[in-house]
């Protein structure tokens, strides 16, 4: 399988996402420059985290005019799989992708910890082969990563399943609502209503190896394979 | 060629040569080298060159007595950074730097532009930066102001080097009253490569065009490398805009572009235009190559019309770098840079004829003979003397100090000092920080020693920054020994051999003879310390007139160590692991409280000889805690410093907030030596060890002639500490609470956004 990453001007964590597909997975991956128009007939396309344009303006607010964001759009139109991973979600909300929007922390401060989240869907292409309600620990990096959405929207996302991965406490009480940067209803990762393009703040892809994470990130690079190739 | 003054230069006066901080002296020297008085902008490049920034004159005759070499050191001191081999074809370099004045008057953008130097000194050698380290001090954290400058520079760490998507791995932050009108903003920056990649800044091949690179050349910054060679006063925060701006995301561009452009094969030699933005990049690529070099400045792209010569040559603005191309690949420079949209043009070329020449179009605005504009510095070596006062201090009967009534319960004082900003976990700083991106961090912050993986390799290093000013202003020469010692101590906790070091010199104004005194002891001291531990000293930056109105810093010469972790299974954590481990100490305890936290902390007392650093017990230590980790029976290793035996049990029991895990300790093994000294001395050479066999780690230690003794065992709820009459029994989560959460608490009483005035 064959995923494209695309790099911005200021990505930075294309290259995480490109170590996990190559290294810990062994399948191709490709870095799409931002100018190009090309994703060179990949299967996957990730949106990789980082700070397109130093995120000025608004984070992903200028990425989103990038030559290749127009072939990515085709791609996900066609039903194709894309991901987003922190600044990719970013991205993927301004470009219309999926709703919502991204707003700065609550704390007004960038926040980089691991933190715990909750599987709310496991039935998705992404998600197979984590169980639902499963906990796992993933690492976040971010100063704006405050979901958010009008209360309908939020309702809709809820009740189709979209909401996909949703933070959780640390320390047990799994079902309190907590989020380290203030999102609605504590919300992590959704899925367009599609099911094809899925985006998440927390670094699935900084986490497929056990020296240096949970490894927590892994069954979300499995699920695609699985389900993708499928 | 002739030199003109260009029309509206003002007329060169006594008053303002001494406002470039040149002395008469200096200045009947640059007339001698010259042959004829300088024209305005000459005056301004020589100001540049020869501040202390730039020309280390003040300490350059020291830094030459520090050992600065082994077989795997590839470059030494006086290039962009230092670098080292570390087997497999692979290279390290790396480089502190400090960004102190402008931090102390602009937090946030000074410390980002310390970040950002930092950043291109370490990439302009080839090197792909891999991880970030600091070393922060500031007064005390009840002020106001310290907490505005504290939340400043943190945020401004984390903004640049989290855009730029280079993790964050390890630091220290220090508190103290002294640093309170002066904090010190260290960065330090550590990159990789492949050994044939390494490229220096030496211009060389005459008739190769010179090319500036990255942003625009700006009015910000002009004088900052003098600015950061004087005493900071109640008129510095008027110099705020000489103070940079930083851009992030023009540095990563930057960062990839130059990378790609150094890989390309189309280059002689790259440097940053750092401090004395064009005049020092250009002069000093031009003396290390022995060649001459001539800049015509109205070549340089600009970002405000109407600059004059002095102030392109003077102009600190961010992000830009100074490429010597090879002839004829002009072209392919420029593709390259134009694909990460960013401005190239040739401003002028190497020369053969021994000259430094700026021109103005047609007019020749300065010219210097050969490379004398950079050798030509006058060097000095002060008066030094210690001052009375500070023998005084360390005079001091310490142990007639009687203990407050509340230190009746031991717990009291373990908590105050797990709560003291200086000693409790500093997660309210790195929770700022990207730690994982580039997914090599397998130790973060909050341990003894960063470590990060080098990939595709069994290998890792292991990187740490440290320094005790308080043990370096009671003895500076010991203090320094110690801030060798226990960054080497904190890279072997981790399973690192300890391979070299880069430092950053902080200290007040030297022509004071007992700030002299201070510098030359505290280097003297380091030298013996890096000779004793093999490791050399490949770089680093001295920033001296660290002084507000109320007085000096605290001598403080950071390291920055790099070592080595030649086997993955090696990497070893500082807390506990497993309940039912024994407890074994590395090393002795002596009487020892002189300079401690305790002492300040609870006394409020600056005084006493700091502890003994005894070099070979270091290395005996050091070699024997290796052979322990590398036999697979160690299962944590911590490093004792501030805060003594007491603290480091604590952190081993509660570094992991996730899992946190008690222990039983008994520490009747030292009846000579008083209670208080037992539990909070900071005598050197300890490392407290957990592990499955204390037989194996005991007779490891003996093998070195290392004391070592079972303490006793992991496990429980609380920590528990039997000492003479003295039952401790302190709960975990009042240690975590302690040690986790004050420095939060303290920043919690922050008022938003406000610049309280600087003392005065």
């Amino acid at each position: 399988m064959k995923f494209a990453i695309v790099t911005f001007p200021g990505s930075n964590s294309d290259y995480d996402a490109y170590q996990a597909v190559v290294e810990q997975l062994g399948e191709q991956a490709v870095y799409v420059w931002h100018k190009d128009h090309d994703l060179q007939g990949a299967d996957v396309v990730i949106l990789p985290g980082g700070f397109s344009y130093g995120d000025y303006l608004r984070a992903g607010a200028i990425a989103r005019f990038s030559p290749i964001m127009q072939e990515v759009a085709t791609h996900a139109a066609r039903g194709a799989p894309v991901v987003g991973f922190c600044n990719g979600f970013q991205i993927a909300c301004e470009a219309g992708l999926l709703p919502g929007a991204l707003l700065r922390n609550d704390s007004l401060k960038f926040v980089s910890e691991n933190v715990r989240l909750r599987v709310e869907n496991a039935n998705t292409r992404f998600t197979s082969e984590y169980e639902s309600g499963q906990l796992i620990t993933l690492p976040i990096a971010h100063g704006d990563g405050r979901f958010t959405a009008d209360e309908d929207t939020l309702d809709r996302l809820e009740g189709n399943g979209q909401v996909v991965f949703r933070y959780v406490p640390g320390a047990g009480d799994a079902d309190r609502w907590w989020s380290p940067n203030g999102s609605a209803r504590a919300i992590a990762g959704i899925i367009n209503e599609a099911g094809n393009v899925l985006a998440m703040m927390p670094h699935p892809e900084r986490a497929v190896d056990q020296l240096v994470s949970s490894g927590d990130g892994l069954p979300l690079f499995h699920s695609i394979l699985a389900r993708v190739a499928a | 060629m002739t030199v003109s003054a260009r029309p509206g230069d003002p007329v060169i006066t006594p008053a303002l040569v001494a406002e470039h901080g040149l002395t008469p002296d200096e200045y009947a020297k640059l007339q001698d080298m010259l042959g004829r008085d300088p024209t305005f902008t000459e005056l301004g490049i020589v100001s540049a060159l020869w501040s202390e920034h730039c020309s280390y004159k003040h300490s350059r005759p020291l830094l030459r007595t520090l050992p600065t070499k082994a077989p795997y050191v590839l470059q030494g001191p006086g290039e962009n950074a230092g670098v080292i081999a570390i087997g497999d074809g692979l290279a390290v370099a790396f480089k502190i730097e400090s960004h102190n004045h402008p931090s102390a008057v602009e937090p946030y953008q000074g410390a980002a532009t310390g970040v950002g130097g930092i950043l291109r000194d370490v990439f302009t050698m080839g090197a792909r930066p891999i991880a970030m380290l600091n070393s922060l001090r500031f007064g005390s954290l009840e002020r106001p102001r310290v907490r505005y400058l504290f939340g400043g520079v943190v945020k401004g760490i984390g903004d640049y080097g989290n855009c730029v998507g280079i993790p964050t791995v390890a630091g220290e932050v220090m508190f103290d009253d002294s640093y309170e009108g002066n904090p010190l903003v260290n960065a330090m920056c550590v990159g990789i490569m492949k050994e044939d990649e390494l490229i220096t800044a030496v211009a060389s091949g005459v008739g190769n065009p010179i090319i500036a690179v990255g942003a625009r050349t700006g009015r910000d910054g002009i004088h900052g490398a003098s600015f950061a060679s004087e005493d900071l006063s109640a008129a510095s925060d008027a110099k705020r805009p000489r103070v940079q701006v930083g851009d992030p995301f023009t540095e990563k561009l930057l960062l990839e572009a130059s990378l790609e452009l150094i890989r390309s094969g189309h280059i002689v030699a790259i440097q940053d235009m750092g401090a004395a933005g064009l005049t020092s990049s250009s002069a000093e690529m031009a003396a290390r190559g022995d060649v001459g070099v001539t800049i015509d400045v109205m070549k340089c792209p600009v970002r405000e019309s109407g600059m004059t010569p002095y102030e392109i040559l003077l102009s600190e603005s961010q992000e830009r770098m100074l490429v010597v191309a090879k002839k004829g690949h002009e072209a392919q420079v420029h593709a390259i840079l134009e694909k990460w949209d960013l401005t190239t043009a040739v401003i002028g070329e190497v020369i053969a004829e021994p000259v430094y020449r700026v021109t103005e179009g047609n007019r020749v605005v300065a010219e210097f003979p050969g490379i004398r504009l950079v050798t030509d510095c006058p060097t000095y070596t002060p008066a030094a003397c210690e001052s009375d006062d500070i023998a005084r201090l360390r005079a001091m009967d310490v142990a007639g100090i009687p203990p407050k009534p509340e230190e009746a319960d031991a717990s009291w004082t373990l908590l105050s000092l797990l709560a003291s900003p200086t000693i409790a976990s500093k997660r309210w700083v790195y929770r700022q920080y990207d730690t994982s991106v580039r997914t090599n961090t397998v130790i973060g912050p909050g341990g003894d020693a960063a470590v990060v993986r080098v990939r595709g390799t069994n290998r890792a290093l292991a990187l740490k920054t440290d320094c005790n000013g308080r043990y370096c202003y009671l003895d500076p020469r010991m203090g320094a020994r110690i801030a060798v010692a226990e960054a080497a101590r904190n890279v072997a906790c981790t399973g690192g051999r300890p391979m070299a070091i880069t430092n950053n010199l902080n200290f007040g104004n030297p022509r004071r003879p007992e700030i002299y005194f201070q510098l030359r002891e505290c280097v003297s001291g380091m030298a013996e310390a890096c000779e004793a531990l093999g490791t050399p000293v490949t770089g680093g930056n001295v920033s001296l007139y660290n002084e507000s109105p109320i007085g000096a810093v605290y001598p403080t010469p950071v390291v920055g160590m790099v070592g080595l972790i030649d086997d993955l299974a090696h990497i070893t954590r500082s807390h506990f692991q497993r309940a039912g481990d024994d407890i074994v100490l590395l090393g002795d305890s002596f009487d020892e409280i002189g300079g401690s936290e305790y002492l300040a902390r609870v006394h409020g007392v600056v005084g006493g000889a700091p502890p003994r650093c005894d070099l070979p017990a270091e290395k005996a230590l050091i070699d024997a805690l290796l052979e322990a980790i590398a036999s697979g029976a160690v299962r944590s290793a911590h490093d004792c410093a501030e805060g003594g035996l007491a603290v480091a049990l604590a952190e081993c029991c509660v570094m992991s907030r996730d899992e946190p895990l008690g222990a039983d300790v008994d520490l009747n093994a030292w009846p000579a030596v008083p209670l208080r000294a037992v539990l909070f001395g900071e005598s050197q050479a300890r490392v407290v060890v957990s592990t499955p066999d204390a037989a194996a780690v005991i007779a490891a230690a003996q093998r070195h002639g290392v004391p070592a003794r079972k303490l006793g065992t992991v496990g429980g709820k609380s920590l528990r500490i039997s000492l003479g009459a003295t039952q401790l029994d302190c709960a975990l989560s009042r240690i975590d609470d302690a040690y986790h959460e004050s420095i939060a608490r303290l920043m919690a009483e922050m008022p938003a956004s406000s610049t309280p005035e600087l003392v005065s």
